[in-house]
């Protein structure tokens, strides 16, 4: 045995991995993990751009409450919006909008809440510094050709940001991916939840993270190879000098 | 919808001294948590971003990766993996605050390791160069000339990280840990008022969180070389 100098007893079975109907439950689960990234992601970037951009706005009272948000949502843990948002939020909304949710299933949308939202405030610090990366002199061509501010915005900066953010903005992705994980404590059956509940009903725990882990690792290296890829392909030609990369 | 905001002031001394600090029946604490995996997550760290950048394949493959595959997967899962291997490996259960340790050493030290990784290749390497020429050996040269340089360049990063570490310590209570995030859950499930529990704690969080990078920010001004000179 491969642990045998520990002197334990357990008997490996792999065989609960393909026995239903433990594959269905895995395979749910990374369909709820896809589905949750992507709508997460979809609502995180949005934001991102929003707050990302108002935060290097010429008009301070704009740029005062960007930098609020991102400043709150994101120095404050993950796991702690999604209480937040299941067990706290609901009770203040109208009876309509909690009856929708409700009958939506509760638990996904609040953990689509809370990733959005902790999600876009890290992604407006992606945002905000690949906007920053671009010399001020371009906003200052745009205004001088005639363009508002908010057309500078439009067609000018935040295309090229957009360019050269997509290492950090790759790496904030596959870290939402991560934390969707975490969605699993108010009851929402992804690749983890799956994985506990093979555990609990089979007792065999090295097993079934195993398949957990395994699944995650190749959702994560899947993502960043064919990142990469693109990365190369959208890469400004001549720019060497990087947004600033977001860690964790 | 009616609040009652005088649940905080009568939870205040259980969520703040048995939650944050770990003084109480129950251990646990997310500061004496986060305190000892941070110091511990560093010299991890150190010594995975020393051994990425080491010239023999059979140091730098492993810490590639152990790296690698850390970065690849939830912090939710390392813990799990520690929570149910470990008892089996050892024929006795473990508390849950050393299992949130040491998950924790283990995953925050592969973040760190790129962070110093990334640290030590921005010093140039006329550096490593001239200490060698000076006659210091790989020690001296580490300690005295490229490490020192190298910290103070990854100051905002390393700061990012340990943010980010003091607020993921909140996966402890998912094992039954009582910190910060565990106490607000108990008080907030025998007072039936979630919303004004879990705000509270964002705050507290966040002004731990943001008075650690406002320190970063200091920090950067004061070791920059333009001040020192």
């Amino acid at each position: 045995m491969f642990f045998g100098f520990l002197a334990f007893s357990y008997e490996f079975r792999w065989s609960i991995l393909w026995t239903e109907p433990h594959p269905t439950w895995l395979l749910d689960g990374v369909l709820t993990t896809l589905r949750l990234s992507i709508i997460g992601w979809v609502f995180a970037v949005l934001l991102g751009i929003i707050f990302g951009s108002l935060r290097t706005v010429p008009y301070r009272p704009l740029r005062a409450a960007a930098t609020a948000y991102v400043e709150f949502f994101r120095n404050v843990p993950l796991l702690v919006w999604l209480f937040f948002w299941y067990f706290g939020a609901p009770e203040v909304f109208p009876e309509f909008i909690r009856q929708w949710f409700i009958h939506h299933g509760i638990e996904f949308w609040s953990a689509v809440a809370a990733v959005s939202v902790y999600h876009g405030a890290r992604f407006a610090e992606v945002i905000r510094s690949g906007i920053q990366s671009i010399p001020r002199t371009q906003l200052e061509a745009g205004i001088s050709s005639g363009l508002s501010i908010g057309q500078t915005y439009r067609l000018i900066i935040i295309p090229i940001a957009l360019r050269l953010i997509v290492p950090p903005a790759t790496n904030e992705s596959l870290n939402l991916l991560k934390n969707t994980s975490l969605a699993m404590t108010i009851g929402v059956a992804e690749i983890t939840f799956a994985t506990r509940q093979i555990e609990t009903y089979t007792a065999k725990a090295i097993e079934a993270f195993t398949a957990g882990t395994l699944i995650y690792l190749i959702l994560c290296l899947g993502i960043s190879t064919i990142m990469n890829r693109v990365e190369s392909k959208l890469a400004i030609p001549g720019l060497i000098a990087r947004a600033e990369r977001a860690e964790h | 919808m009616n609040f009652d905001w005088t649940v905080i002031s009568s939870n205040a001394k259980f969520i703040l001294l048995q939650g944050l600090v770990g003084i109480g029946a129950f251990g646990g604490g997310t500061l004496r948590l986060a305190i000892p995996a941070i110091l511990l997550g560093f010299c991890v760290g150190i010594v995975l971003g020393l051994a990425r950048l080491a010239q023999r394949p059979w140091i730098h493959y492993p810490a590639a990766v152990y790296i690698e595959v850390i970065r690849g997967v939830p912090l939710v899962m390392v813990i799990f993996w520690f929570w149910f291997l470990v008892p089996v490996l050892i024929g006795r259960p473990v508390p849950e605050y050393w299992v949130a340790l040491t998950a924790f050493v283990i995953f925050e030290g592969a973040y760190i390791g790129e962070i110093i990784r990334a640290g030590i290749q921005s010093v140039p390497k006329g550096q490593v160069d001239a200490a060698t020429a000076s006659g210091l050996g790989y020690v001296q040269t580490m300690g005295n000339v490229i490490l020192p340089q190298a910290i103070r360049n990854m100051i905002p990063s390393l700061v990012t990280q340990f943010i980010v570490l003091f607020k993921d310590t909140s996966l402890a209570s998912i094992i039954g840990m009582m910190d910060l995030t565990k106490a607000a859950q108990t008080v907030s499930e025998r007072e039936l008022r979630p919303f004004e529990m879990y705000l509270f704690i964002a705050v507290v969080y966040w002004a731990i969180t943001y008075s650690m990078s406002r320190f970063s920010r200091w920090l950067e001004v004061r070791m920059s070389p333009e001040r020192a000179l």
